[in-house]
């Protein structure tokens, strides 16, 4: 019955492994694929250690596996919030269906606010803008 | 050792491992192809993910739990990697 269970678990988790690299491959833009990346692999890789968990019955073992599955789940979001952030700082453009970008209103709307906390080259770029208009 | 390898377990750790590695090979692509360094970053962040996962199917296929060590390694490495990049793409854009 274990031995069974196990198997489903290693084979679900390899499978969302490959559709996470799937959606990497084919996704429109980087932030789409960041989600396939993070979410479906996180996910897969978690089912898999589950699986290691479940196969050894082993307390060691299946206190590492679930110390490497927790961290997993820690630490997935945090890198790929990072790399969203760097990325839309970096300039990488969006698809071009997308219809919605809220940090940009945002931003626009901060600095029509205080236009002093912006680096330099921003507000110049701001001010060009406000006198072609 | 021929009835260890037939039990389901063990045929779903080859089948897992099997999967994994179309997905190294369709991640590997994306490395290639880009078209922007984030996009890189982002594959490679997802190579290192796949690769604890080889290992994790690798550690049932053979019955070696101490191959679970590496696994935690390498997690902790990717994500320092992937951290680092971050960083990096960051200031870079901040001091054009």
């Amino acid at each position: 019955m274990s031995e069974r269970f196990n198997a489903v678990l290693l084979v679900v988790g390899a499978l969302f492994m490959l559709l996470g690299a799937l959606g990497v491959l084919r996704l429109p833009d980087l932030f789409m694929r960041l989600q396939a990346s993070t979410k479906a692999s996180t996910l897969g890789a978690g089912c898999l250690l589950l699986g290691v968990a479940i196969h050894f019955q082993d307390l060691g073992v299946a206190t590492r596996a679930l110390l490497v599955i927790a961290f997993f789940f820690l630490t997935a979001p945090v890198g790929a919030h990072m790399i969203a952030r760097a990325a839309y700082a970096v300039g990488v453009p969006l698809w071009e269906g997308t219809i919605i970008d809220e940090l940009r209103e945002q931003k626009r709307a901060a600095t029509e606010a205080a236009p002093g906390n912006l680096p330099q080259w921003q507000s110049e770029q701001q001010r060009q803008e406000r006198e072609n208009a | 050792m021929s009835h260890a390898s037939d039990s389901p377990a063990h045929v779903a750790a080859n089948l897992a491992l099997v999967m994994i590695g179309l997905a190294l090979f369709l991640s590997f692509i994306r490395l290639v192809r880009g078209p922007s360094l984030p996009d890189r970053v982002v594959a490679l962040d997802l190579i290192g993910v796949q690769a604890v996962g080889m290992i994790a199917a690798y550690a049932v296929a053979t019955d070696q739990a101490v191959l679970l060590d590496p696994a935690t390694v390498l997690g902790l490495v990717g994500f320092m990697g992937t951290v680092a990049f971050a960083k990096y793409l960051e200031r870079r854009a901040r001091d054009e």
